[in-house]
């Protein structure tokens, strides 16, 4: 290795007598050391599993609802089908994959390496978590598996209470269990970054990682309960044959979307400003730069999550909620947009005057700017209520959500999962493969959800098994691009399961980054750090003038 | 950890980290659960706003009684909840004991209470649905379906309370709370209290508001 | 297949939000030229091994931040304030606008027109003139959404929401249901036509004689027993009926509620929400006796009483 700034002053340990066993190693390979361990690493790697099954399981029922969408008339499936795929495909992205994906893997896994912390605050409520999200998720598999879904992810009243005739209760038990499991590991963060920091990492040495988890788990502390306890009302609602939604009683099923999109709006920030903060650490490391305005990067997170809990209305434009109200909401998204930009400028700034390097993570990082312009751009256009009232419900929002949940947090997750897979399991992935995939995806992504704005603008509705014959065009390039995105995703999965066993080993700090984790050996022993570091720096100090060679496979 | 008797975790350096941490934790906590009732409180709010009228009537069928002597134990039950809590720091093990149990007792006679006032509210058809009171405007089901939902949520935390009072009571009869490490004790406690301040409002919204 | 990317425009409004549409496209194609211009030749210049000046620079940092905080709060705020405007238009019919009933039920969408004519699933409209919609579900929430028009409105159980057009192309466009509804909802389909006024008339004529909205509103009036309470000579009293619509109505509790269609719908279903002044309710509810067909009859009628003397034999 060739001099770096190092960020950190490890006490000076004089031939430390034998290696520290790494996390793989201590505690052993049995299954009960997996399923009762309490350390975070493992139960991040716990999470990845779980995560990956009920995204291959939703990504499934994306691919037939793509096959389906080939043709103009309804003649795959039948409407009920197709209902029930995209309520599955929207219930298990967004609960069961997006918001526990880089929070619950990569936040599990490296909220305390990031502290210098041997752990997080609470480890046995940690691994708790894990089983309520897999108890969650196995009631939502049943409710798949034994006769499906259909309201949508929404479980919009008084259709899911009063008129499906399908699993709704026991997939909101699902999404009920799986929010404590939210809960409970925003709570973790939040006490572990407030109380767990190294000696000298001060909330202004922290890496934007951990802001933006910060904010991240604000979110998911005060909003998942408001959405936990309209679900008992609805699933109440729907066993009893009557509640405070009904139209029949004088309710009001506008108070639902009000009280779901409470949370729900606040939770897309879930899925986005974890991706965020690994961008953050991404541009830095591979630009070899500090980042450009660190501050305000750092508050635009916490920016965003807060004014975030107060836009949940532009969800409700052409609801009858109030004009005024709209006005209120309207004018809130477009502040809640400016935060986003200000990211968006700093990192293009911090490229200025940086060394530049082109690995995978680097690539999904690029990709994650312009994808995530696009969604925030289009952001903008349904912010504004007159335009809104034409293209909501269409896949005009279809395209501007996947722009900003797949095309933002599944390329951070991405770009992420590369960057710190050497730090992770001690292998090397093959870096060529790496690239080729980053660059099939962005391409497979755009093919498949440009042409969805064009096809919501012109006016078609989402949700719909059958279209009109005009639109077939956009939607068969969209199945094609489809079909593209399948390919780019399934190549990481093959080449990082590979490289478990055949990657080149990891050394402790393969692309020369400053970050508390890279001082630690690949993998980390299970106490993370041999001496609690000390911090005396702040995060990112990279020089571009030196020219070093990062290790790749 | 050469000094693990006194209950310090790994993660953490020492006992007042440890101690700070669980703090924050459990307020952290309590800010999702009030949240968690605050979507109940909301819609509470915006229908007794819309429907005034049929609040105040469906209102003026809560079993008052039941609910002022619900509200006289668990008030009391917080005072004895306080009185363990100061056993604990200072370390007295058996005054200790002797509030918790009162503590927990104080919270059963609550469910019972309750259970009674639920009984009687069945018998006079204030279920919502098809049996439900004749003469009472149909909106007096929302107030009625709020009723049930509200309080029975809170008799589940009542319930997770008192079992939580358990765990503590049995660890406390192992001996491991002392003068220097009782923090369980103190976070139960917090928990304990933050459950009576949710009845407190509860018995304001569905006991007192419809009395003139 | 052809290869659309812009929908067909029938209206000034559709237009008009379109405009917004081009200015926001606008505004997209600059910031991505403003970030992407930059970000590519950063990429390019100060890519590794490419030899550049990469000595740090003290740029003025904070003045940077505030200047790209700032610039596009007040781009964003100019384009809130046209979306805004365009949002006050689309959802305030004008006062005088024609009015036509639509209730969505899973799924389909059934029309009433105030001269008595029904249909399903299609919509005639008389090109020129300002048609309100006023609309309601017997089910789940349904949306009616004219993307020709760039018009779209929630129908909600329970209550009474609007949408206007004002159709200046003659030709069929199409009605989608844009909230989902369950099974059928991509089938919950139909046309709009908009018809030159003469067509339209004909068209209204060939649909005769079906009784008028108000005609069958009145006979409802009577079969379900309203006029026993009230009209003027009966025994209990009543709040009388004549001139109510469109006025406010002060209510025992003190308050004053503008008598519109959600008003008359809710003394009619749940007699006890709101009180008239000086009255006690003895009226029952007449929740599962009158479907919303028979609503919007109803309230047909009890509107077209605003007009006449207070003889409800005459009608208009």
């Amino acid at each position: 290795m060739k001099t770096t700034m190092p960020q950190t002053v490890t006490p000076e340990i004089p031939n430390p007598p034998q290696r520290l066993l790494s996390y793989f190693e201590d505690g052993g390979q049995t299954l009960g050391s997996w399923l009762l361990t309490t350390d975070h690493k493992r139960i991040g790697i716990l999470y990845l599993y779980s995560i990956l099954v009920f995204f291959v399981i939703a990504a499934i029922a994306a691919a037939m609802m793509r096959m389906e969408l080939l043709t103009p008339a309804g003649d795959m499936v039948t409407s009920q089908t197709y209902n029930k795929l995209f309520t599955m495909h929207g219930t298990l992205m967004v609960w069961f994959f997006l918001i526990p994906s880089i929070p619950s893997v990569l936040g599990n896994f490296l909220v305390p390496l990031m502290l210098g912390a041997r752990d997080l605050a609470f480890p046995k409520l940690n691994l708790l978590s894990w089983y309520l999200f897999n108890l969650g998720g196995l009631l939502a598999l049943y409710a798949v598996a034994f006769g499906g879904v259909d309201t949508g992810w929404t479980f919009y009243e008084p259709y899911s209470s009063a008129f499906s005739n399908s699993h709704v209760v026991t997939m909101i038990a699902g999404v009920f269990v799986a929010g404590f499991s939210s809960i409970l590991t925003g709570l973790n963060f939040i006490v572990s970054i407030h109380k767990l920091r190294a000696p000298g990492l001060t909330w202004f040495k922290l890496p934007l990682f951990l802001w933006s988890t910060y904010a991240t788990s604000i979110i998911l502390v005060l909003a998942t309960p408001v959405l936990a306890m309209t679900l008992v009302l609805v699933a109440t609602e729907k066993i009893w044959g009557l509640g405070i939604f009904d139209p029949k009683l004088g309710g009001d099923p506008v108070l639902f979307q009000h009280l779901f999109w409470f949370y729900s709006h606040p939770a897309v920030y879930v899925m986005i400003l974890p991706g965020m903060g690994v961008i953050s650490e991404l541009i830095t490391c591979f630009s070899r730069k500090p980042i450009f305005g660190y501050h305000f990067v750092a508050f635009s997170s916490v920016a965003i999550a807060l004014i975030g809990f107060f836009v949940w209305g532009h969800h409700m434009f052409v609801s009858s909620q109030s004009v005024y109200a709209g006005l209120v909401f309207s004018l809130l998204s477009y502040l809640v947009a400016v935060p986003s930009a200000i990211k968006v400028f700093n990192w293009t700034m911090t490229l200025y005057r940086g060394r530049i390097h082109f690995d995978t993570p680097m690539l999904y990082a690029l990709a994650f700017i312009g994808l995530f312009m696009v969604g925030g751009l289009t952001g903008l256009f349904l912010a504004a209520l007159g335009f809104d009232v034409h293209v909501h419900g269409t896949y005009f929002v279809v395209a501007h959500f996947h722009y900003i949940m797949v095309g933002g947090m599944v390329t951070a997750f991405l770009g992420g999962l590369h960057y710190w897979w050497p730090k992770i399991t001690g292998r090397l992935y093959p870096e060529n493969l790496g690239r080729l995939a980053a660059l099939i995806i962005f391409i497979g992504f755009n093919v498949t959800f440009l042409p969805q704005f064009v096809v919501g603008y012109l006016g078609m509705p989402r949700r719909y098994h059958a279209y009109a014959p005009e639109f077939q065009i956009f939607n068969v390039m969209s199945s094609a691009g489809a079909s593209i995105l399948g390919i780019g995703y399934l190549l990481p999965l093959i080449y990082l399961i590979w490289s478990l066993k055949n990657g080149k080993k990891a050394p402790p700090n393969p692309w020369k980054a400053t970050g508390l984790e890279w001082q630690t050996p690949s993998p980390p022993p299970k106490q993370n750090f041999a001496q609690t570091p000390i911090v005396t720096q702040k995060p990112y100090q990279y020089s571009p003038e030196i020219e070093e060679e990062l290790i790749h496979g | 950890m050469a000094d693990a008797p006194t209950g310090l975790a790994e993660q953490y350096d020492d006992m007042l980290q440890q101690r700070e941490a669980s703090t924050l934790g459990m307020w952290t906590f309590l800010a999702t659960e009030v949240l968690f009732f605050g979507g109940l409180f909301l819609s509470y709010t915006i229908y007794r706003h819309a429907y005034s009228d049929a609040f105040a009537e469906a209102g003026r069928h809560v079993k008052i009684v039941y609910g002022t002597i619900n509200t006289a134990l668990l008030l009391t039950s917080s005072l004895t909840m306080s009185l363990a809590i100061h056993a604990a720091q200072s370390g007295r093990q058996r005054a200790l004991l002797g509030f918790l149990a009162a503590t927990m007792f104080l919270g059963c006679c609550f469910l019972g209470v309750k259970g009674l006032e639920y009984k009687s509210d069945i018998d006079e058809h204030l279920v919502p649905g098809a049996q439900f009171q004749h003469g009472l405007p149909a909106q007096a089901q929302i107030f009625w379906f709020l009723y049930w939902v509200t309080t029975g949520v809170h008799s589940l935390h009542l319930l997770v309370g008192i079992g939580a009072l358990g765990v503590i009571a049995w660890m406390a009869r192992k001996g491991k709370f002392s003068a220097a490490y009782h923090n369980p004790v103190v976070m139960s406690g917090l928990y304990w209290h933050f459950v009576d301040v949710i009845w407190v409002w509860l018995y304001a919204l569905f006991y007192l508001v419809n009395r003139h | 297949m052809n290869f659309p990317l812009f929908p067909a425009q029938a209206s000034k409004v559709a237009e008009q939000t379109d405009y917004i549409y081009w200015g926001l496209l606008c505004l997209s194609a600059a910031v991505c030229l403003i970030v992407f211009v930059p970000m590519v030749y950063f990429l390019f210049k100060y890519r590794n091994g490419n030899p550049a000046d990469r000595t740090p620079l003290e740029l003025p940092e904070y003045k940077i931040e505030v200047a790209w905080t700032i610039v596009p709060t007040l781009i964003f705020m100019c384009f809130y304030v046209w979306g805004s405007r365009q949002y006050f238009l689309i959802e305030r019919p004008p006062p005088d606008a024609m009015q036509i009933n639509v209730i969505g039920k899973q799924w389909m969408w059934k029309i009433q027109h105030p001269e008595g004519n029904r249909e399903i699933n299609e919509l005639h409209v008389p090109m020129g003139r300002d048609v309100k919609l006023m609309m309601t579900s017997e089910d789940v929430i349904h949306s009616f959404f004219l993307p020709a028009f760039r018009v779209k409105q929630d129908v909600v159980p329970g209550r009474y929401t609007t949408e206007w057009i004002n159709a200046d192309k003659i030709g069929t466009y199409h009605l989608f249901c844009s909230e989902y509804c369950g099974t059928s909802h991509s089938l919950m389909v139909g046309r709009i036509i908009v018809m030159s006024p003469a067509d339209y008339t004909s068209w209204l004529a060939k649909g005769q004689p079906e009784p008028s909205l108000v005609q069958s509103g009145e006979s409802l009036f009577r079969q379900l027993g309203c006029s026993g309470c009230h009209m003027g000579n009966s025994v209990i009293r009543a709040p009388p009926l004549e001139g109510v619509f469109g006025k406010p109505v002060p209510l025992n509790d003190r308050t004053v509620v503008q008598a519109d269609e959600g008003y008359i719908r809710d003394s009619i279903l749940f007699p006890a929400k709101q009180i008239v002044g000086g009255y006690t309710n003895d009226m029952p509810s007449f929740t599962g006796k009158v479907n919303e067909e028979q609503m919007l009859e109803l309230i047909a009628y009890i509107k077209s009483l605003e007009t006449q003397s207070p003889s409800p034999e005459v009608r208009p």
